[in-house]
């Protein structure tokens, strides 16, 4: 009987066999932490440990409120780099023009890597698994522990397998695969579960787009999510890799799977997650002419370079008729754009573009919402109130279908822009 | 009294309830534990009352997928602070319930629950008696039972110890 993704690198991590349902203790690889590095450290502390087992396997990148937008946020950030200075931590991105939102950092720095077991306290951290990690996210105190001791427990969980054949229509992306998913099996479809992509269509897509899907596993309740890590994934990170740790692990063909589940994406249409539930799916003809008030065009799910050019091409030469705000992952991200001429497309059609970090996407700072607003966002949770106040809506989707949206100011098909 | 058996008044949650719900993010720079519970459910229609009226003894009774979203801990602290002895619901989110276990916060599985929510057969302000050893629930004011799983072996472990810094410290100070 052949091992799931899930089993093997577990498995190999674990130095035995292992099956869904057994209890394992590892030891994770890098260990990924953004603003919330000041409590963790704070509990650190209270376990009696005076130094971190590995401090080159943890990585700090501020992003949730860069630059600091209250006191309290300033505080934080200063506690953090005295702990950087105290443990020796060289993996340290601060507020600078070399950082990011963190999961696109932990990807475009080489640290998300085939058959690592990564872990962040931030549970978008399912996201590298479109470069082939287990990684998952976890809470504060374990962080602490695993900062303390080395360790982190896992039940090695059921396996999901999605497999994708088909191609995009004209206007469909990444995004409304997921958003399609996710409204199937809804938001506890795969509670506990390693989710696994498969198939040509996978296969096909770019890293970019394969971030898109993993990151957006936690909205169906996964552990981890992953895609295979083909030649793609290996020309991506062989010049990159910050270790030579990894191995290309994937599934065997006869594994077992708690269950299985097919798309083509020739079926798709451009679709949004209506308020206030990821699960809450729609297509957009359904909800088109909807009036909304913001438009962001950012987060971890959706704002990478090629995120940002399937946006600028629905926006070239147009205005747009509500306020639109763009936010690139990363700075690296940011400079491209500038180089290819994106950000003369989008401040010619009206949008403001903030500093890379996560911005408005749960409400703290740059972009939050008046009562009875309703925001199209790229990003990955429209849960009431994400955006910093609960009288407003946020409909999710594809950066096309928020670009288009803007341009209208309601709800818009990007099919009808292209 | 035997302390294994709780005794409280339920407030009752319908599924998917998301931890921006539970605990917003508005107040995330916030680190103290103690400071938490006054922001519960802040922003969920219906049950903006729950903090100021929770009382201590009072339980969470909740469909599936309780917690799901954010990793944040304070979602686990605002309800552990309040004087909620346990959260009783069909199923939790992954990250909720390590969160729970590591902070040496009871948590129970209870099959059926979310339907019978649903079908009012358990509501808010009923009156609960809760044994936490055998998993067995009483809604002493309707008359219905419920059962709920006892958490497995290495949860037991670092529940015993009173989460999962206490069960780290107590493996450290063997050593």
């Amino acid at each position: 009987m052949g091992k799931t993704f899930a089993e093997k690198v577990l498995g190999k991590s674990a130095g035995e066999s292992v099956s869904a349902g057994q209890v394992v203790i590892v030891e994770p690889h890098f260990c990924m932490s953004h603003d919330n590095a000041a409590p963790i450290s704070k509990t650190f502390k209270k376990i009696g440990v005076s130094k971190v087992w590995k401090p080159d396997h943890l990585v700090f990148i501020l992003d949730h409120a860069v630059p600091a937008p209250t006191d309290k946020h300033a505080e934080n950030h200063m506690q953090i780099r005295a702990f950087v200075k105290e443990q020796g931590i060289k993996h340290f991105y601060d507020v600078t023009s070399k950082g990011g939102v963190c999961h696109q950092i932990m990807c475009e720095e080489g640290f998300a890597l085939p058959g690592l077991v990564m872990v962040g306290s931030d549970s978008h951290t399912c996201t590298y698994g479109a470069l082939g990690a287990f990684s998952t996210g976890i809470g504060r105190s374990e962080m602490a522990g695993a900062w303390a001791t080395g360790q982190i427990w896992f039940r090695v969980p059921e396996s999901l397998k999605i497999n994708v054949t088909g191609k995009f229509k004209k206007g469909v992306s990444a995004k409304d695969l997921i958003l399609k998913i996710i409204g199937d099996i809804k938001a506890d479809g795969a509670d506990y579960m390693s989710v696994e992509f498969h198939g040509p269509a996978i296969e096909a897509m770019s890293i970019a787009e394969r971030m898109t899907l993993c990151n957006m596993g936690i909205e169906m309740g996964a552990k981890n999510a992953v895609c295979p890590p083909d030649k793609k994934v290996l020309d991506f990170i062989g010049p990159i890799a910050k270790t030579d740790a990894w191995e290309a692990l994937w599934a065997d063909d006869d594994a077992v799977y708690a269950q299985v589940l097919n798309y083509d994406l020739g079926d798709l249409e451009p679709c949004v997650a209506k308020p206030h539930t990821v699960d809450n799916y729609a297509p957009v003809s359904e909800v088109k002419g909807t009036q909304i008030h913001q438009a962001f065009l950012g987060s971890c799910t959706n704002a990478r370079i090629e995120d940002l050019r399937e946006a600028a091409a629905v926006l070239n030469g147009k205005e747009v008729a509500v306020r639109t705000i763009v936010i690139p992952a990363s700075w690296s991200v940011y400079r491209q754009a500038m180089k290819e001429g994106l950000f003369d497309v989008f401040l010619d059609a009206g949008c403001v573009i903030g500093n890379p970090g996560c911005g408005p996407c749960m409400g703290n700072h740059e972009g939050i919402l008046a009562p009875g607003e309703t925001c199209i966002s790229t990003a990955n949770r429209n849960f009431k109130g994400r955006m910093g106040n609960k009288e407003s809506n946020i409909f999710l989707a594809s950066p096309m279908t928020v670009a288009a949206s803007a341009l209208k100011g309601e709800i818009s098909d990007p099919r009808e822009v292209l | 009294m035997d302390k294994t058996i709780l005794r409280g008044k339920a407030w009752v949650f319908g599924d998917d309830i998301d931890t921006d719900l539970i605990y917003h993010n508005k107040y995330l720079a916030e680190t103290d534990p103690k400071n938490m519970p006054q922001y519960s459910f802040e922003y969920l229609p219906g049950k903006e009352n729950f903090a100021k009226e929770v009382k201590e003894g009072d339980f969470v009774v909740a469909g599936t997928n309780f917690g799901c979203g954010s990793s944040r801990e304070h979602a686990v602290y605002c309800l552990k602070y309040a004087g909620v002895p346990v959260i009783l619901a069909e199923s939790f989110s992954r990250i909720y319930y390590r969160n729970a276990i590591n902070n040496g916060y009871p948590v129970l599985f209870v099959k059926g629950l979310s339907q019978a929510i649903k079908d009012g057969k358990i509501k808010d302000g009923d009156e609960l008696e809760v044994n936490l050893l055998k998993g067995e629930i009483k809604d002493v004011t309707s008359g219905n039972t419920f059962h709920g799983d006892a958490v497995a072996d290495l949860e037991k472990d670092i529940m015993k110890a009173g989460g999962l810094i206490e069960y780290l410290k107590e493996k450290a100070a063997k050593k």
